[in-house]
């Protein structure tokens, strides 16, 4: 059974709409990459995997629980708020610009979600040891034991990133979801990030990856989908996406990114 | 010059009990004015209209004028319109009302502030803290706020340096706060008349205590510098 289950998720912004019936599912361990040109509805698709956007139509099914069906009556205010931070969960985000929040030290940054969730069922005290040795544990998958206690301004691009998926891990979501991750970083630094990226799929972690980094994409992923003006143009096996696109549009766009690295 | 020492006691005595007024109100008005400027702060950004419009509503009339004469409306108005001077005669009644005011005009000023360092936090915060569950309350006090309080500083340090002077406004209604302390010299108070040398030395405490709270807050500035 398919750990995801995305049917028909559309969404609207104003008079635009950004995605037109979105379908896919994925199975637990596997990698799945987006590609596509900006304003093809990556980032939203995401963001509505995890709550930041609410589509207006479609469903959302992880592990066979519907988390979101656009045809249901919203419930009260405040019991649809408590829910949703329960379903989010499910899901993890590494954001584009990292988004680490600048007066916690890099360590903090990544005990603080658990730390609150441990703090607010009075469990702290007996939690407390726990919650830091996976955070350190976590450190070290990162390679980034020595900088634990580093104020994110003072780690470059690449470190924080790798802190912001430490501290999406620590929650242990189903799914993590990558928008695209190395975008805001130079070549240099890009490199780092994927390599964790690699680990953890490797680690069978099951991941969402928005990526404009092809070959990455055509390395790690098990499925690959092509998005294209809010839809889904073309997916498939990467390595039979990337060497045979199908679709017209695919082949326009992936025509871009290889001539330059074919040689 | 003989006479001169011999009223500088007295002087002196006076000006540090109009000095004591002045601390008592400047002090009372920024443990009243921070919590509630947040409110304020709240009722602006609300979603719900009515709250928003009726918020706003305050802070345009209340920026929109002076606080020498909402001085003076605090104080008259319960006596004069309902017969029910709530603040009673003395110096005690004097000083709530005085209170009162101070409180709700900086509040508004304040309001504005933390709104400004509110928004100014990326949205990305914010959302960061949603994907990992927090709820906003959590994402306020453990996010935004602290990154709030470090943009906001130096605003915040403007409005309570003004706020140390703007304590004086509190004679209108016959708060002896220091300078009317420092003026009662002139119209004959313990004996000495036409003395103007005391009110140069208001002007001295008021420079003094700016300077400590100038460098106060500029340490707390220094202070919250450990992040970006």
């Amino acid at each position: 059974m398919a750990i995801l289950d995305v049917k028909n998720i559309r969404k609207k912004f104003g008079n635009t709409e950004v995605l037109k019936g979105i379908n896919f599912s994925l199975e637990e361990g596997n990698v799945l990459s987006i590609i596509g040109s900006s304003g093809s509805g990556k980032t939203t698709l995401l963001r509505c995997l995890n709550f930041l956007e609410t589509p207006d139509e479609g469903q959302i099914i992880v592990k066979g629980e519907t988390l979101f069906d656009a045809s249901e009556p919203p419930n009260k205010k405040s019991q649809r708020e408590k829910l949703i931070r329960q379903k989010r969960l499910h899901f993890g985000l590494v954001f584009q610009s990292f988004n680490l929040f600048p007066q916690y030290t890099a360590l903090e940054n990544v005990m603080l979600a658990p730390k609150l969730t441990a703090k607010e069922k009075n469990t702290y005290e007996a939690e407390k040891a726990n919650i830091e040795n996976r955070a350190k544990e976590l450190f070290s998958q990162i390679g980034l034991s020595d900088r634990m206690n580093n104020y994110p301004h003072q780690l470059s691009g690449g470190q924080q990133q790798r802190v912001a998926i430490a501290r999406a891990l620590i929650l242990q979501p189903d799914i993590l979801c990558f928008d695209e991750p190395t975008s805001a970083l130079d070549p240099e630094l890009t490199g780092e990030v994927l390599k964790v990226i690699k680990k953890l799929s490797e680690r069978n972690m099951t991941m969402i990856i928005v990526t404009h980094e092809m070959e990455f994409a055509r390395d790690v992923s098990s499925r690959v989908i092509f998005m294209d003006n809010g839809e889904v143009c073309e997916q498939g096996d990467p390595r039979e996406l990337f060497s045979n696109p199908k679709h017209e549009r695919t082949k326009q766009f992936l025509s871009r990114y290889f001539v330059q690295s074919s040689n | 010059m003989e006479l001169f020492l011999q009223q500088l006691p007295v002087v002196i005595g006076a000006l540090n009990t109009g000095f004591i007024q002045t601390l008592k109100l400047f002090t009372v008005t920024l443990l009243g004015a921070f919590p509630l400027g947040l409110l304020i702060a709240f009722g602006s950004i609300s979603k719900i209209k009515i709250i928003s419009i009726t918020t706003k509503f305050l802070i345009w009339v209340i920026r929109g004028t002076p606080l020498m004469i909402q001085l003076l409306i605090f104080y008259y108005f319960p006596g004069l319109v309902f017969q029910n001077p709530i603040w009673g005669g003395g110096e005690q009644g004097r000083f709530l009302a005085a209170s009162l005011a101070f409180v709700v005009n900086y509040s508004c000023y304040f309001s504005e502030i933390y709104r400004g360092g509110i928004q100014s936090v990326p949205v990305g915060q914010q959302e960061a803290g949603l994907v990992l569950g927090m709820t906003k309350r959590q994402i306020f006090f453990h996010v935004t706020l602290l990154q709030m309080i470090k943009r906001i500083v130096p605003p915040i340090s403007n409005e309570i340096i003004t706020l140390v002077k703007d304590t004086a406004l509190a004679r209108i209604i016959a708060l002896q706060e220091i300078i009317w302390a420092g003026q009662a010299f002139m119209k004959g108070s313990y004996g000495i008349s036409g003395a103007i040398w005391p009110l140069f030395f208001t002007a001295f405490y008021y420079l003094i205590f700016n300077g400590i709270v100038t460098v106060m807050l500029a340490a707390f500035e220094k202070k919250l510098e450990y992040f970006r």
